[in-house]
């Protein structure tokens, strides 16, 4: 099973795990929108989005090896990028005596750089955010009811259906099942719908513990305490830092 | 596989970002509330564990050829089982979550990512499996059939929605042609993977709880008795020889000898009117029509991407909010 | 510790399901307040579409349900299902909020209770059953044994009347199996235990009803029906190897 979906929670208490999870995840988000926005020719800029990831990644308690294997998991996305410069138009550059695309090279760069930058901060948010605090941050952020409950059963029960997904597979390896080509995939088809029926009927079960306490409908609030200005002022100052390079960038070149 | 998919940041261009991010929000808005209808108390935690199923159906790999492996999208899937509505509201929360939590695609690239992702899937999915319905046997076996079907189309619109932005929002200097070939082909073949354990997922859910399954709740339970099972390579060679042929299809459109569809275009007098306002026009992006061989063709060829995206979609949105709101009119004239 | 008082009567229910299949036959019970009983009997036998019944989750089809002299009925729905605190089979159904402390929670606050009285059930209800200290866990990372203490806590934060368990120690370990039966001795609740445990109906319980095909079938002193042997053979209810009721003792 994929290991990158593993819980990415880090165990130890840093500053970054007391901000409140609302701020935490606006302030995500809205780096991420910036360093977007930021010119890709603006290297400059991004050395200093690079300095505040970094910085923030230690504050947060990642040691490097532990950083760097949690970034090597989103490789396969950017890997389209490097083929970039060998595909498309424009001037050539030679390099390493290889003749790639100008734009092309800028262009695999831009993915490049941004999408390192944002999973740092979505490594940042993951790793000092329990799920059940993400959960809750997002029902402060006003978001619809239904939204959130989905996410918060989607959580509860995901491990189990991984974990019983797996012990399919292991079921299926034991007698002898090694597929390698597509028409081999039924049981594996048929295992994945069955999966779904037991995961549907789960979700009746649970159901029906949830109308055994009381469940009327509308989940019930739980207590959290908003977002403090001091927390929000934390949250918000990466993206800001990120959005003013952008928008310094825009301008000058 | 990975490019229509979970697209990283900087893919596109931020006015592209911004515009998919507009779109995908006032449609998941709508299946928001749609859904809303629909789901009863009952069906949140069963939404929610639907969720969780997509999602690790996402991890759970299925051999490609080989020895690789591929993965499921799950769109069509989720359209099938829980509804359109639900299912891209659903989808649309893993692919978010995943891109928050775990990286997986940009968070800037959310807007292209949910609407490829999620909406066109699921949507556009959804009105694939009602059409092929029809033209399908009303058994278990034809509904199995066109699951399958709407499984491998909902993967190639994807596939033609990401290269339709690309004409709109390229960052680098590769034609609309090129990726929209390669776009597709490749994901013509991901497609029959999709469609094919799509399409067992769904047979399987027949077998056991029919009553789960949103797409045929309009038949009889006893429809689903009759089970004429299709030999998986008959399946596999069938899906993979339409896709071969599809894929030649649209290579001969890409390629400099524009034939068919450019006919089509001259004819309604298309091809003139995209020739005017040319390529030259700002909203193209300059890096996708940089090298385009030729003009019209490109456009016909977006224009009717565009079109089939939306028209699907748009079916898919229609036949989901339309049907209810009649039925809750009647609901208020009996109050 | 027996007061005259049923806290649970239930009266000639019957139910089937959609396709037909008949699960409960006139069914008749009553539990006396304070009391512990066992529910005995096979697979199949009805007991866990009876339970759902018992807090209103399956509707009534036919016959009577009263808890404490309130009939079970649309109107009183909601104070029926805070009387009958239910504990199902699989606890990862019953814990489905990302938190301990949110999951005991759910019920106090689906009763209406403010935040300040929701803590201090959620601290009582945890501590009742030894959990204060996973208060803020996940219920995905606890044993199975902390899962069905928790599972228990949840229902008890809703000061219930009557606490109804479906097979409490299935999947247990012997020394989690050890801890709950402890606990359940030492809640001073009236308890229904489904089980086809029967050395823990006989520890547990000073009296057990055995159900059959969707109706009771034998209702006595927990010592006495299981040394029945022939009625114990009949309806597929077996005691472990080499267990003798009367060595081991009835129930305190």
């Amino acid at each position: 099973m994929a290991g990158a979906h593993r819980h990415l929670l880090l165990h130890t208490d840093s500053p970054l795990h007391r901000i409140a999870p609302e701020a935490k995840i606006v302030g995500t988000f809205l780096f991420a929108v910036g360093v977007a926005l930021t010119p890709r020719r603006a290297v400059w800029a991004f050395a200093i989005d690079a300095v505040v990831v970094l910085s923030l990644l230690a504050i947060a308690g990642y040691r490097p090896r532990q950083a760097l294997t949690r970034f090597a998991a989103v490789l396969p996305f950017v890997a389209f990028a490097v083929f970039i410069p060998f595909i498309a138009g424009g001037d050539k550059t030679d390099l390493f005596g290889l003749s790639l695309s100008t734009e092309g090279l800028w262009a695999s760069w831009n993915v490049i750089a941004k999408s390192v930058l944002g999973t740092g901060a979505s490594l940042i948010l993951a790793g000092t955010t329990p799920i059940s605090e993400v959960v809750r941050g997002l029902g402060r952020l006003r978001m619809p009811p239904i939204v959130v409950s989905i996410v918060a059963f989607m959580f509860r029960y995901l491990d189990l259906i991984v974990e019983e997904m797996g012990r399919m597979r292991v079921a299926m390896t034991a007698r002898g099942h090694d597929p390698r080509w597509l028409w081999q995939a039924k049981p594996i088809a048929s295992a994945a719908g069955a999966m779904f029926v037991r995961s549907y009927e789960r979700g009746e079960r649970v159901h029906s513990a949830m109308l055994a306490r009381g469940f009327s409908g509308t989940m019930p609030q739980m207590e959290h305490e908003p977002a403090s200005p001091t927390d929000w002022a934390r949250s918000l100052t990466p993206p800001v830092v990120s959005i003013s390079l952008a928008l310094v960038a825009l301008i000058i070149l | 596989m990975l490019l229509a998919l979970h697209a990283p940041d900087g893919f596109l261009s931020a006015p592209v970002a911004f515009a998919t991010a507009f779109i995908s929000v006032v449609i998941v808005g709508a299946a928001l509330r749609q859904s809303g209808r629909e789901l009863k108390d009952k069906q949140v935690p069963l939404a929610g564990i639907a969720a969780a199923f997509i999602f690790a159906a996402q991890m759970f790999n299925f051999p490609v050829a080989s020895g690789t492996t591929g993965h499921l999208l799950g769109g069509a899937l989720a359209a099938i089982l829980l509804g359109p509505a639900t299912g891209a509201l659903v989808v649309t929360i893993v692919v978010v979550v995943q891109a928050l939590l775990f990286a997986d695609g940009g968070l800037s690239a959310l807007g292209y990512n949910v609407l490829n992702m999620a909406i066109v899937t699921s949507f556009g999915g959804y009105a694939v499996f009602l059409l092929a319905r029809k033209l399908m046997p009303r058994n278990a076996g034809g509904i199995v059939g066109a699951a399958g079907l709407a499984a491998a189309a909902s993967v190639v619109l994807s596939a033609m929605a990401f290269s339709v932005e690309w004409l709109f929002g390229a960052t680098a200097p590769i034609d609309f042609d090129n990726v929209f070939t390669a776009m597709v082909g490749v994901h013509l073949l991901i497609g029959v993977g999709e469609g094919l354990i799509s399409a067992l997922a769904i047979g399987a859910v027949l077998a056991s709880r029919p009553d789960l399954v949103y797409g045929v709740r309009d038949l009889k339970r006893s429809t689903f008795a009759d089970r004429t099972p299709v030999p998986m390579r008959t399946f596999v060679a069938g899906g993979i020889l339409a896709a071969v042929v599809m894929a030649t299809v649209v290579s001969q459109f890409a390629v400099d000898s524009p034939d068919g569809l450019e006919t089509v275009a001259e004819d309604t007098g298309f091809a003139d009117q995209a020739t005017d306002h040319a390529l030259d026009s700002s909203i193209f992006a300059d890096y996708a029509t940089t090298g385009v061989a030729n003009e019209s063709v490109s456009l016909a060829i977006a224009g009717f991407s565009g079109g089939a995206i939306s028209l699907a979609v748009g079916y898919g949105l229609f036949l989901t909010m339309g049907p209810r709101r009649r039925s809750e009119s009647r609901e208020t004239a009996t109050v | 510790m027996h007061s005259t008082a049923n806290s649970l009567t239930v009266t000639d229910l019957s139910f089937a399901y959609p396709n037909g299949h008949e699960v409960l036959d006139g069914l008749s019970l009553s539990v006396h307040s304070g009391e512990r009983v066992a529910l005995l009997g096979p697979n199949g036998a009805g007991k866990t579409t009876f339970a759902l019944h018992l807090n209103g989750v399956l509707e009534l089809q036919r016959g009577s349900i009263n808890v404490n002299d309130i009939p079970l009925n649309e109107e009183n729905l909601g104070e029926i299902r805070r009387r009958v605190g239910m504990v199902f089979q699989n606890a990862d159904d019953q814990l489905f909020m990302p938190s301990v402390r949110e999951d005991v929670a759910f019920g106090p606050a689906n009763l209406g209770l403010d935040k300040a009285q929701q803590a201090e059930r959620v601290a009582e209800a945890l501590a009742a059953v030894d959990a204060s200290d996973f208060a803020e866990r996940t219920p995905h990372h606890l044993s199975g044994g902390e899962k069905r203490r928790v599972a228990i806590a949840t229902v008890l934060a809703m000061h219930p009347d009557l606490l109804v368990l479906d097979e409490p120690t299935s999947g247990l370990d012997p020394a989690g199996r050890r801890e709950l039966t402890n606990l359940l001795k030492s809640l001073p609740l009236t308890q229904l235990i489904i089980t086809h445990d029967l050395p823990l109906a006989l520890e547990l319980c000073p009296r057990s009803v055995i159900i059959s095909g969707g109706r009771v079938v034998a209702d006595g002193p927990t010592e006495e029906l299981l040394s029945d042997t022939q009625l114990l053979a009949q309806h597929r209810l077996e005691l472990p190897y080499g267990f003798s009721p009367v060595v081991a003792g009835p129930a305190t």
